[in-house]
């Protein structure tokens, strides 16, 4: 046993496997305690909500202020000149104001404007200019010196005979420090469509479809392996009637019959146990199929035949004979079922039959809800991807730990 | 030492096992007759797919018989139902072929011994009692159940797994042993001290032994009685003596050609 657990633990791909689960279930484990906000909480009032930290516009004002001798406004001066009104500037600049061609090519955005409030004067010969174009330029040249002046900003708050009074005025150069800022939320992943947070949502879904995956397999495994080792071990007409129920469990598509459940389960009924129960009774037909196969070959060997001269009773037989020597096969398969049990969820509630949507959400359904509102078109990518992302590392990290346990078990298969 | 003297002990009428039906009919074990007295060791010899290991598991109840009928100690045998089979296995136990898959690897070797002595009966002895019955049986095969205790089957090396085969049986100490070839899969050196095991049984317990064996110079070594089987029949059987130095039938005469020998040129044309 212990030499088993090492040989197994040696094997590279069980282990990646190990750590890349055991890392998922541990973060979602982990999270809940420093993020204890409600996962289905609507935190924004808006459809997708980018990436990033978002901070109170309130609390910045209120905020304590240092003076800072940072250019902010000039470093972005010319996002706030529209293109037309930049290209004016340099007609104006050309004819008008004494400026050669080269030194316009060279100027940026900011020179452009530097360029601009050293030569505009409104009183100088503007020879063919039109009247309302002079005007224009008069406007326009206000605009960019509010623009580019230091001028306070004044904060004004209604006094108590409802007439506005001076409370504070912030200048360019006063800067905030995000620490100081009282209301702040980083959204690592955004909002989804209904303003959820969408890591701390996703956090839960894992550990929702988790659940359903594990109920699933247990179910599939547990049904499939005791009808396995019953109709294997004792064979004869018993075996008959059970593998034409396994047959015909085969033969049925199992998702068409798990879409059929239920949808006639009904919205209300549907939750999390019983949608894990429904996948859990569809998919236990390999399971019994390969554990029969493997019993009806131990059922004859010495040591069973051994066991029954010993006067083991027929339980006992199946328990301490037959078990132990298909328990690592069965192992195996439920780390399988786990996986698909945590698949057939997904599409389940891509399809929007999950279970009921009030209370929990499962990866299978944030993804039904992006789709739902296109979050694909307009390249709200958070709001979907790290959804793939986590089935597909589930998926992965089960299926390589299968991969180790087989070569572990079955050591032909290694290279 | 007539037959007449001896009690019945294992007869057969008739024996037949039939595998499968119609175009994939097998007949394993065909018609045959036989009268197994107490106190003895037969062996049944013959090649491989002859239907030895068919008839001891007929005889040992792990199978059903297809027709005819086996009697116990003169009377038909009754082994419908678990208890009556318990009861029946209290007289009759096996050795195997493999003594490596004759073992539940997943149970130390106390387990198998303290099964037999639950077995007997002794289920609510002290350990000590247990302890000792099981040193006994130990030291009745040559091994010392004080290194073995404690040990999984796969830690043992073949020769000892099946001494401890034979000390279970010694604590069981069942009226008929069939030993389905307990030497073949065992180096000749391990061979002979298990054969004597078996005469040592036989001898201090008056154990009947149902000696199943491909390899008729070991049947003549240790048996009373000698069944020769081809194709599911006995083709000849009689003392051992009369059997194979003065051999009747063709087929036994091919099986004692087969037998190399050290002195003489082998004949291998009828291998």
């Amino acid at each position: 046993m212990k030499n088993t657990l090492r040989n197994i633990f040696h094997s590279p791909k069980f282990v990646i496997g190990f750590i890349i689960f055991f890392g998922l279930l541990a973060f979602t484990l982990i999270y809940p305690f420093f993020v204890a906000a409600d996962p289905l909480d609507m935190v924004g009032q808006g459809n997708f909500f980018k990436p990033g930290t978002y901070v109170s516009v309130q609390d910045t004002v209120d905020a304590k202020y240092y003076t800072l001798n940072i250019q902010a406004k000039s470093s972005n001066l010319g996002d706030h000149i529209e293109e037309k009104d930049k290209q004016d500037m340099r007609d104006w600049l050309l004819n008008y104001g004494e400026v050669s061609q080269e030194e316009l090519d060279a100027a940026d955005d900011n020179a452009l404007v530097v360029l601009w409030l050293e030569h505009y004067d409104e009183k100088a010969k503007q020879k063919g200019l039109l009247a309302s174009k002079k005007k224009a330029y008069v406007r326009l040249n206000k605009e960019i010196v509010k623009l580019a002046s230091d001028a306070d900003l004044i904060i004004a708050v209604e006094n108590e005979d409802g007439e506005l009074e001076e409370s504070k005025s912030v200048d360019s150069k006063q800067y905030v420090n995000t620490k100081d800022i009282a209301n702040q939320r980083k959204l690592v992943l955004g909002t989804d469509n209904f303003g959820r947070d969408v890591l701390t949502e996703l956090v839960q879904a894992t550990k929702v479809s988790l659940k359903i995956g594990l109920i699933a397999g247990t179910v599939a495994t547990l049904i499939g392996l005791m009808l396995g080792l019953l109709s294997g071990y004792i064979g004869g007409l018993f075996d008959n009637i059970i593998i034409f129920i396994t047959n015909l469990f085969t033969v049925i598509p199992s998702f068409v019959l798990l879409i059929l459940i239920t949808y006639s389960v009904g919205q209300n009924a549907r939750g999390v146990t019983l949608i894990a129960a429904v996948i859990g009774l569809t998919s236990w037909t390999w399971t019994c199929r390969s554990v029969r196969s493997q019993v009806i070959s131990l059922r004859n060997r010495d040591h069973v035949n051994l066991s029954k001269l010993s006067g083991h009773s027929m339980i006992r037989i199946v328990l301490t004979d037959i078990l132990p020597y298909v328990a690592s096969y069965v192992v195996m398969a439920f780390i399988l079922q786990i996986s698909s049990g945590i698949l057939a969820e997904a599409q389940l509630s891509m399809l929007g039959l999950g279970p009921s949507t009030t209370s929990t959400a499962t990866l299978g359904q944030m993804m039904n809800w992006a789709t739902m509102y296109s979050a694909h078109l307009n390249g709200s990518w958070w709001a979907y991807f790290p959804v793939v992302l986590v089935i597909t590392l589930i998926a992965f990290s089960l299926n390589l730990m299968n991969t180790g346990l087989d070569q572990v078990f079955n050591p032909q298969l290694r290279d | 030492m007539s037959d007449a003297k001896k009690a019945a002990c294992l007869q057969g009428k008739g024996v037949t096992k039939v595998f499968g039906f119609g175009d994939k009919k097998t007949v394993a074990v065909d018609h045959v007759d036989f009268d197994f007295r107490e106190g003895e060791i037969i062996s049944i010899v013959g090649e491989s797919g002859s239907g030895k290991t068919t008839l001891s598991k007929m005889l040992l109840g792990l199978i059903s018989v297809s027709e005819g009928e086996v009697l116990f100690q003169g009377s038909p045998r009754d082994i419908r139902g678990g208890r009556k089979k318990k009861e029946y296995w209290k007289n009759i136990q096996a050795i195997f072929q493999d003594p490596f898959s004759s073992y539940n690897m997943f149970n130390k070797i106390d387990s198998v011994l303290l099964d037999c002595i639950n077995m007997r009966g002794g289920k609510n002895l002290p350990y000590e009692e247990k302890f000792k019955m099981m040193s006994e049986a130990c030291s009745f095969v040559n091994l010392e159940f004080k290194e073995l205790t404690n040990k999984y089957p796969f830690e043992l090396s073949g020769g000892q797994m099946q001494r401890l085969m034979i000390a279970r049986i010694f604590l069981l100490k069942p009226k008929i042993l069939l030993a389905d070839e307990p030497t073949s899969m065992i180096d000749a050196c391990s061979r002979s001290t298990i054969l004597d095991m078996l005469l040592k049984l036989r001898d201090e317990i008056n154990m009947t032994v149902i000696f199943i064996t491909h390899d008729i110079g070991l049947a003549y070594y240790i048996s009373d009685q000698v069944y020769i089987m081809e194709h599911g029949k006995f083709v000849e059987h009689g003392p051992a003596e009369d059997c194979i130095i003065h051999p009747k039938a063709e087929y036994t005469k091919r099986l004692i050609n087969d037998v190399p020998k050290i002195y003489e040129e082998w004949d291998l044309s009828t291998v």
